[in-house]
């Protein structure tokens, strides 16, 4: 039997596993992000507004 | 307010007991008592855990085939794993009616260990789902075909193996009690701590009905629930500590 | 006066500088700004190990007598199996600490370290499996290693599913600490009850490693990539915990600070 399909597979499971782990928070951190910039916009609005 | 007004009133206040010295026995036999009084309130749901095991059994032949030899191979696997499953089923009812309607933060507030009323309410779960299970075994073995001189270390592993699944499944519980699909959860999370349990007690059987020494076995087994019954109390009352935070 | 001068002069630098920085790791901010300048390094580390140690392990390093060529699996599912133990220990360890001295920082990193060593158990599953497949002809064995990998995945799974059927942070984070320590005193007694069993129900214990010792050529690869894989966790969880932070403290003032500096 050729082993050499098994090895790629395993290897290839292990890089996709290990790349979604390591990017996943990334797609998480831009949306926080987004969240944090409109909580700032809001807080300015607020403050121009009673200024 | 006495035990009798209180389980008059669905068990909603304090059983009447108040904390101080010397108090710790006659509270845990008084919450003992009134969780069997709850229980045996609703007697036809007593039965709940009992017809599921039953039709769990059943289910086996069915679905593999009536061969005796096969089913007599499987008959410890069987019976335990369908002992777990109703377990876990019957466990979520351990804390939940109390937590819901209050009890539980009482019980807390009466000054009295939370560890103790904890195991008080182990023992009850116990009585009332776990020692049906050991009663009903002969019956179990004799439609999983085991062969009957392997019945006595059946019976004796689950009379050992039963409290500690009631002893490590209550701190799951009190994890999830505090969640609407907390059930769901509490399976995927007691699971895993059964496994070593289901292995010991197997092999225990299994090694019976093999004409080879099982009394190692069945010693794991009380260490097991020795280990259990001083350390999971205090797991669980701190698992409920959090979920009532 | 002068004895305020004195006392002050009295304390040991060194001693001072140790306690002080275990101190500012527990704020946020400086946690944050921190792990921010250590992150790049920690990922550059791991990139350089794993080449060289994929180079060692898949082209320099000869085939196994017994097992052939699918024996370079072992240079990824080796060290994603011990990864896969060394993170559920040290979230054990986390989980102490937090319980006991209410730390949030540790509750943030514990929390973090769940997905990476679930993620290094599902490696060692596959990788696993897959090595089986030419090695023994079969996908799945109920071999010890494997089937305690299986349960280990199953506590990975119910600390992560704990903490996020529970809406308050602080609360989720003290149940998900409670549980891993309850699966940490369990799994000892799991490991050692499944091997054992395999070894009731299947006579010789065959391991996918064998029992005999390891040659050089092919344990220098599987160290390095063992040591490539703990950088690769340390950049990982640095990453989760900081994002972590930013989503909790969302409305305090530091992380408006923050992200103001970062899109201007």
């Amino acid at each position: 039997m050729n082993h050499a399909p098994f090895i790629w597979a395993a290897y290839a499971v292990g890089a996709v596993v290990l790349l979604w782990c390591g990017l996943a928070p990334l797609v998480r951190k831009n949306t926080i992000r987004r969240d944090i910039r409109r909580l700032i916009q809001l807080e300015e609005v607020e403050r121009d507004s009673h200024a | 307010m006495t035990i009798e007004a209180s389980i008059d009133a669905g068990g909603a206040a304090s059983t009447g007991i108040e904390a101080g010295a010397g108090s710790m026995n006659k509270a845990f036999f008084a919450l003992l008592r009134r969780d069997l009084l709850l229980a045996f309130r609703r007697r036809t749901e007593l039965l709940f855990p009992v017809i599921f095991l039953l039709v769990v059994i059943s289910l086996f032949p069915l679905g593999i085939g009536p061969s005796p030899q096969l089913l007599a191979r499987i008959a410890p696997g069987v019976i335990w794993i369908a002992a777990l499953l109703a377990t876990v089923i019957s466990l979520d009812g351990l804390f939940r009616s109390d937590f819901e309607d209050g009890t539980l933060e009482q019980f807390v507030l009466s000054g009295h260990p939370l560890t103790l009323i904890a195991l008080a309410k182990i023992v009850a779960h116990w009585l009332v789902a776990g020692l049906p299970l050991v009663l009903l075994s002969p019956l179990l073995a004799i439609w999983m075909n085991l062969p009957l001189d392997s019945l006595g270390v059946m019976i004796v592993t689950l009379a050992l193996g039963t409290p500690i699944l009631s002893l490590i499944g209550s701190i799951g519980v009190g994890l999830t009690i505090s969640l609407k699909r907390g059930g769901q959860l509490l399976s995927l999370l007691v699971f895993p701590l059964y496994v070593p349990i289901l292995i010991i007690a197997t092999a225990a059987v299994m090694a019976a009905s093999d004409g080879l020494p099982y009394t190692a076995f069945l010693g794991l087994l009380v260490a097991g629930l020795i280990t259990s019954l001083t350390l999971a109390p205090f797991a669980a009352a701190a698992a409920l500590k959090i979920s009532l935070s | 006066m002068n004895t305020n001068a004195t006392t002050m002069t009295k304390i040991k630098p060194r001693k001072n500088w140790l306690v002080m920085f275990i101190h500012k790791l527990g704020s946020p901010p400086w946690f944050y700004n921190f792990s921010g300048k250590l992150i790049p390094w920690l990922w550059a580390t791991f990139a350089a190990l794993t080449i060289w140690g994929l180079y060692l392990g898949l082209y320099v390093a000869p085939a196994d007598y017994q097992q052939g060529e699918s024996v370079r699996i072992m240079y990824l599912h080796v060290p994603a199996a011990w990864m896969s133990m060394m993170i559920y220990g040290l979230m054990a360890v986390m989980s102490f600490i937090a319980l006991v001295w209410r730390i949030r920082m540790m509750e943030i990193l514990m929390m973090s370290s769940a997905p990476i060593g679930a993620a290094f158990t599902i490696i060692a599953l596959a990788s696993g499996s897959l090595w089986g497949r030419p090695t023994w002809g079969t996908y799945w064995v109920w071999d010890a290693r494997l089937t305690s990998e299986l349960v280990l995945l199953f506590l990975y799974l119910g600390v992560i599913g704990l903490h996020n059927a529970i809406d308050e942070p602080r609360k989720a984070a003290r149940a998900a600490c409670l549980l891993a320590l309850v699966g940490a005193v369990n799994l000892p007694i799991i490991h050692y009850s499944v091997k054992w069993w395999n070894t009731l129900h299947q006579g010789s214990s065959i391991s996918l490693t064998g029992g005999s010792s390891i040659d050089t050529s092919m344990l220098w690869p599987l160290l390095i990539m063992a040591v490539a894989a703990k950088f690769y966790y340390g950049a990982n969880l640095l990453t989760r915990a900081r994002i972590k932070l930013l989503e909790q403290d969302m409305r305090k003032g530091w992380v408006k600070n923050v992200v103001k500096e970062q899109t201007s």
